[in-house]
């Protein structure tokens, strides 16, 4: 971490939905804290991987950095540039490089666009392209980059299934040659043959490209399989993060612990033989999260210190970042 | 062990504008007493159908259960009156669905919706089929079960409310147990919970279980035996060793192949099945996953391969089921 300016940066980004009550006078009455105090750097061309549970917080993440939410507090550095600072007009020609793939393939295309169109219209807008001939040619060209017939522009999207559609989805992401792509749950509504393809697109398209991905999943073992660092997120906050191999066969916190537990491997002899401690208890609510360490409840490691103290998120070892108190 | 339930040629279709939809396509299976058959499949291959099928379920129009049988008990379900499978349906054979947000009633409590089925089927007292369903809260994990039974769907969150689903499910002690995609809605930690849950209760209680899930880590830890499905036929099905460790049709192989594993080194490429599913309106009469088969031949366009036998109770239907593991290898 010691480079001079880390391609993707983010300090202490916090993202505190008000809670309101009222309808005519409004007033705010809690917060949801759905980040809370995340940082974290992507070097140029790796896939850093984000894990964790419905509400988490690892969604909002992303949101932030594309600037489709304003960050409470904290920076977003994008080849040093703090993208919470620049104006709209400012923001334009940094937004181009940063794109975003949806989870489902199904709500993020526009029903009444025909496939060229959607990919034809970010160019156009950013000006890319001019030449309405050659933009046309790209558009043929991003179809079957990503493995679907050129003749699909001048499809709709409900003429295509799960899979092609979740194609065109990073097709338009690729349309303005983009340097860092958010995947966000990317490939988790498809099926698992299907889903596999996409994979193994998406390390294609790495590769071809020197793309660097957040790949936001709760699967575990997609994030394991494509990632080269991963972190884990509990109730808005980091609780581990570490190179991929480092954290699946060493994993220190014991939230980390307890999920990977809970993934179920594909080997009913395997499965036979393996321990299933299962974590008790629910994810507590971010309005209202537990003192101390946000896990303490659930965790099978606390001590009465857990409840008071935040613990610090700090280096175990090179490269291993953990946030316990007991580790 | 005693069979329980016997599908026979169980064929489901849906009549719709854009043609006939083969939902489910002559399916055969059992279930013993007391065991967990999973059936397994990618979206659109009949595996919920089939299911629905057993408790016709199936909405009509378009859906109708044209053909086959399923002996339950010594009894044929799709020759009973409507009267007569009411007495089945939560009393002797129950469902859990997968979204435990849709499936309870959200404007009734927790408390009438577990005692409407044992005071119709059990014939309890309200005051009896109450007391009875605390005893049901707390042995699915629900802290404070009295209180719980006043409370409505949207004071549970998720995981609770799959538990109150299978409390509902277990509170006429059934036979059987069809469970759709129990925890597909579930984050990974509360998907463990339910499903040691259900089956710990299915163990205590020898209630047989089947599992509807695209989830083959859920299947390899909790089925006792497996149906694999494709384009609405069953084109598998053995234990859950066999299948896992002795996997026989192309489409299995390939399924096993294309997820990526926690207990295999990473950055290990995925190998996945080329194309898409059949559009299951426009089946003709060879095998359906013939266009995506690395090892088609021509005789997997005129005819379906019937299902072969490999092992005890192992079968598989592709006509290269002989030279598969030769294949496999060479490839």
């Amino acid at each position: 971490m010691t480079n001079a300016t880390p391609f993707v940066q983010i300090r202490n980004l916090k993202m505190h939905f008000p809670v309101t009550e009222g309808v005519v006078i409004q007033r705010t009455v809690a917060q949801v804290k759905a980040v809370d105090g995340v940082s974290f750097e992507i070097p140029k061309g790796e896939t850093l991987g984000l894990v964790g549970e419905s509400g988490c917080g690892k969604t909002t993440i992303g949101r932030c950095i594309l600037q489709l939410e304003t960050a409470t507090e904290g920076e977003i550095l994008f080849e040093g540039i703090d993208l919470t600072q620049l104006s709209q007009k400012e923001l334009v020609p940094t937004r181009a490089k940063i794109q975003v793939i949806f989870q489902d393939p199904y709500s993020s295309l526009n029903p009444r666009m025909k496939i060229g169109n959607m990919l034809d219209e970010p160019m156009r807008v950013h000006g890319i392209i001019t030449d309405k001939v050659k933009r046309k040619e790209r558009v043929r060209e991003l179809l079957s980059i990503c493995g679907l017939d050129p003749r699909f522009s001048d499809s709709y999207p409900h003429e295509m299934s799960g899979g092609q559609r979740q194609r065109v989805g990073i097709a338009r992401a690729l349309a303005l040659n983009p340097e860092f792509i958010i995947c966000d749950e990317a490939v988790s509504a498809l099926d698992v043959s299907i889903q596999a393809q996409v994979i193994n697109l998406l390390e294609d398209l790495r590769e071809q490209f020197n793309l660097t991905y957040l790949f936001i999943a709760h699967d575990l073992s997609v994030v394991r399989h494509i990632s080269n660092r991963v972190a884990v997120m509990y109730l808005g906050k980091l609780v581990e993060l570490a190179e991929g191999n480092e954290l699946f066969d060493n994993p220190s916190h014991p939230y980390t612990r307890a999920l990977l537990d809970a993934v179920p491997i594909p080997d009913p002899q395997a499965e036979a033989e393996r321990a299933h401690s299962v974590i008790q208890g629910e994810i507590p609510s971010p309005i209202n999260p537990p003192s101390g360490c946000v896990f303490h409840p659930r965790c099978p490691l606390a001590v009465d210190s857990c409840r008071n103290e935040i613990p610090e998120f700090r280096q175990t070892r090179t490269g291993h970042w953990v946030a316990c108190s007991q580790i | 062990m005693a069979t329980l339930l016997q599908v026979r040629n169980l064929t489901t279709q849906f009549f719709t504008s854009s043609g006939t939809v083969r939902a489910v396509d002559n399916v055969t299976f059992h279930v013993d007493e007391g065991e967990t058959v999973a059936v397994v499949g990618e979206s659109g291959c009949g595996k919920s159908v089939s299911a629905l099928s057993i408790l016709r379920l199936v909405p009509w129009p378009p859906g109708k259960i044209v053909g086959g049988s399923i002996n339950f008990m010594g009894q044929n379900l799709l020759e009973m009156g409507d009267k007569d499978i009411r007495r089945v349906r939560g009393r002797e054979i129950s469902m859990v669905f997968q979204e435990p947000m849709t499936s309870l009633n959200p404007v009734l409590s927790i408390g009438l919706q577990l005692t409407e089925t044992m005071q119709h089927h059990l014939g309890l007292s309200p005051a009896q089929a109450l007391k009875r369903a605390a005893e049901l809260l707390e042995m699915v994990g629900i802290s404070e079960p009295k209180r719980r039974l006043a409370q409505f769907p949207h004071h549970l969150s998720g995981g609770m409310r799959q538990r109150v689903m299978i409390a509902v499910a277990l509170s006429c002690e059934p036979k059987l147990i069809i469970a759709d995609e129990p925890t597909t809605a579930l984050d990974v930690t509360i998907q463990a919970q339910i499903l040691e849950l259900m089956k710990d209760l299915t163990k205590r209680l020898g209630v047989a279980l089947v599992v509807i899930t695209h989830n083959l880590g859920v299947v390899a830890r909790y089925a006792d035996r497996v149906n694999v499905m494709y384009a609405g036929k069953i084109i598998e099905m053995g234990s859950a060793q066999q299948i896992y460790h002795q996997p026989h049709h192309p489409y299995t192989l390939g399924l096993l192949a294309s997820v990526p594993r926690m207990d295999q080194p990473r950055g290990t490429r995925l190998i996945p099945i080329d194309g898409q599913p059949p559009d299951l309106t426009r089946l003709d009469g060879g095998c359906a996953f013939r266009p995506r088969c690395r090892f088609a031949v021509d005789r997997c366009a005129q005819e379906f391969p019937p299902l072969e036998n490999i092992d005890s109770g192992h079968v598989s239907a592709c006509w290269r089921v002989k030279e598969i593991n030769e294949l496999k290898n060479a490839s």
